[in-house]
């Protein structure tokens, strides 16, 4: 019973992480269309000016409240412009292209910074996994029983982060002027362009957000599974992708509850059999959401228009 | 010379035998020429039969490498618990080969079957997914085999006989480009082009394009399979690492930089993107020296530079070298050419 509840507990902290992630890749899809591949990279990449950030601050400084908000801060504030970059120069001028053609360029931008980061010259980190310094020191925030079930600090603290940034994201996409015009771009970018939108600061706002949210994820995640390596942003970014699925993608809400799903299933699935299945796991959910909901949790079936 | 009608389907298969047996014997003393253009066969093949997906069909699978380990694996185990038995009435080599060439087949099928079951959901929807599910099939299958000790998990299968000569690996490589040839000049072809055109207009047109996309899919898997099996009987182990994302886009890579639906391109880019590091990696190991670093640096440096090629592509020449043209297209004018219509 206990391991039950420790499951539990575990799988929802792992799934907000995803959450972070998928509502990212949720929000680019609603505006774009596009499968944003290279958004776990981008995750990555903020994972790493975290990283360095937090070398710099050293080790008083980064433990208090105010050095933990510069390493989001710089970290949020990187990806934003990576985000922006990535946007202006790889997919803006193929938007009106065959969508294979962007998702081509996805692939791409997410192989040259995942392997690209793994090269070990100049300023390039190299592939070997590396300890995320300690920022939030680990201190146990409720055990019940004899140790039976431990719920840490940063478990209730990314949860809440988590919480917090989907409120605001909520109210941001459904109270907000800015929101309306993201939402007039996704529903069709060339009739909100003519309505007087400017579509392409929406868009790239659009993605500067969802990069900087990555950042935040990653940060969160790095805190919690201390290994910082090229290749984390490809994963976690292929199952909040995954999440962003099973809830519907292009919905919010549907992001949130299918990253939480797929952290607990995650969870049960390694916890009652071996860790080494878990790179399996959200793939195997993928399929079969595919065959029998392929619109998702929340999603609409959405006729193609011709 | 003309061909009497019978013989038309054969002549070429038998044209091709005659050479390459010729060129088998002739470098039959080169061991390192013999696994490179061995290398140079699968990465063709896994090129040629990927573009039958990508290229013709419209459909973008980025998990070839996850076909091509069913069949490494599959084929090598299957070679590995045969290697004692023999066909009593054979000669011991002829009775090799049989099992060598049925190891390869069940390697193939195995693959076409894993590609039809993960096709099935998936080219139902649209593209994007395909791409998402194929790379995770891929990664399933990895793990799979990670956690199977009976294929050596983590540390991989040794000892498979090395049955793979230059003969059976190219005479493969010509009966794939054969298959995509005769397949892109079809009817059936016909119809994977109309669905990579506008998939909505071939389903108006009577195209059913679910069958045709999971038929398409499940022949470019076999192919991979057999590529995979070919893989495994020259190479002295294979294991979990050898499949990869980064195998899968170099295929991917190899398709879009030869041009989506050019069988040619697709041979040209493989050639040219296998010798390529294997070239640079060999000279810098001759060169020696402070250079030895270099060898390494090759393969360390070959997917960032993959991944950007892949952008500058689509930003630049999104058809990529051919189009969907095929060399004998581009050739210039003074060449002789073949006819229109008789493709």
């Amino acid at each position: 019973m206990s391991d039950l509840v420790q499951h539990l507990i575990n799988g929802i902290a792992t799934g907000t992480i995803y959450a972070l992630v998928a509502l990212g890749y949720t929000m680019v899809y609603g505006v774009l269309k596009l499968i944003n591949f290279a958004h776990g990279d981008v995750m990555m990449v903020g994972v790493y000016f975290g990283y360095a950030t937090a070398f710099q601050l050293g080790r008083a400084a980064r433990t208090t409240l105010w050095g933990v908000l510069l390493i989001f801060l710089v970290a949020m504030a990187a990806c934003a412009l990576l985000g922006f970059i990535i946007e202006r120069f790889a997919y803006r001028p193929l938007r009106d292209k065959p969508r294979l053609t962007a998702l081509i360029t996805a692939i791409g931008i997410s192989f040259a910074l995942s392997y690209g980061f793994q090269l070990d010259f100049g300023p390039l980190p190299g592939a070997a996994p590396r300890a995320f310094p300690e920022v939030i020191r680990p201190t146990e925030w409720l055990v019940l029983g004899d140790r039976d079930v431990v719920v840490w600090n940063w478990q209730v603290i990314s949860l809440l982060i988590a919480a917090a940034l989907m409120f605001i994201l909520q109210y941001l996409v459904y109270r907000t002027r800015f929101g309306r015009a993201m939402r007039a771009v996704s529903f069709d970018h060339r009739v909100a362009g003519l309505m007087g939108i400017p579509t392409d600061r929406v868009i790239a706002i659009t993605f500067m957000l969802g990069s900087a949210l990555a950042a935040g994820a990653g940060l969160l995640y790095a805190i919690k599974d201390t290994a910082v390596q090229p290749l984390m942003g490809l994963y976690v970014g292929l199952k909040a992708f995954v999440a962003a699925v099973v809830g519907g993608i292009g919905q919010v809400p549907g992001a949130m509850v299918g990253a939480l799903l797929l952290g607990l299933i995650e969870e049960f699935v390694v916890g009652y059999t071996a860790s080494s299945w878990r790179e399996a796991v959200a793939f195997g959910v993928l399929i079969v959401v595919l065959l029998v909901k392929p619109e998702g949790l929340f999603g609409r079936v959405a006729a193609e228009k011709v | 010379m003309p061909v009497p009608r019978w013989a038309r389907g054969i002549t070429p298969v038998l044209a091709a035998a005659a050479v390459l047996a010729v060129a088998h014997w002739l470098l039959a003393e080169s061991p390192f020429f013999i696994y490179v253009s061995s290398l140079v066969g699968v990465n063709v093949i896994l090129a040629v039969s990927l573009n039958i997906v990508n290229g013709m069909t419209g459909q973008f699978s980025i998990g070839h490498a996850g076909f091509m380990a069913v069949g490494a694996y599959i084929a090598g185990k299957l070679s590995l618990e045969m290697r004692d038995t023999a066909v009593s009435f054979l000669p011991e080599a002829a009775s090799d080969q049989l099992f060598f060439i049925l190891s390869l087949l069940a390697g193939g099928s195995a693959a076409a079957l894993c590609g039809f079951l993960v096709g099935l959901p998936s080219l139902r929807l649209r593209g994007d997914y395909l791409a998402i599910v194929t790379l995770g099939f891929g990664e399933i299958i990895r793990v799979i085999v990670q956690n199977t000790p009976a294929l050596g998990a983590a540390l991989g299968l040794s000892g498979i006989p090395q049955s793979a000569s230059l003969f059976s690996v190219w005479f493969c490589v010509f009966v794939t480009v054969l298959v995509a040839r005769r397949i892109a000049s079809s009817a059936h072809g016909r119809s994977l082009w109309a669905i990579r055109e506008d998939e909505v207009a071939a389903e108006a047109m009577g195209v059913n394009t679910t069958a045709y996309k999971v038929r398409a899919f499940v022949i470019s898997s076999f192919f991979a399979g057999v590529a995979g099996g070919l893989f495994a009987h020259f190479v002295p182990i294979i294991n979990p690492n050898s499949f990869t994302f980064v195998k899968s886009m170099e295929v991917v890579v190899m398709v879009v930089a030869g041009g989506l639906g050019s069988t040619t391109g697709a041979i040209v880019a493989a050639v040219a993107l296998t010798l390529l590091p294997e070239g640079l990696r060999s000279t810098f190991t001759a060169v020696g020296g402070g250079n030895a670093g270099l060898a390494q640096k090759v393969d360390q440096i070959r997917m960032p530079i993959y991944g950007l090629l892949l952008v500058a592509l689509m930003l630049a020449r999104p058809q990529g070298l051919f189009g969907t043209r095929e060399v004998w297209d581009v050739l210039p004018r003074w060449l002789p050419r073949r006819r229109k219509g008789t493709a």
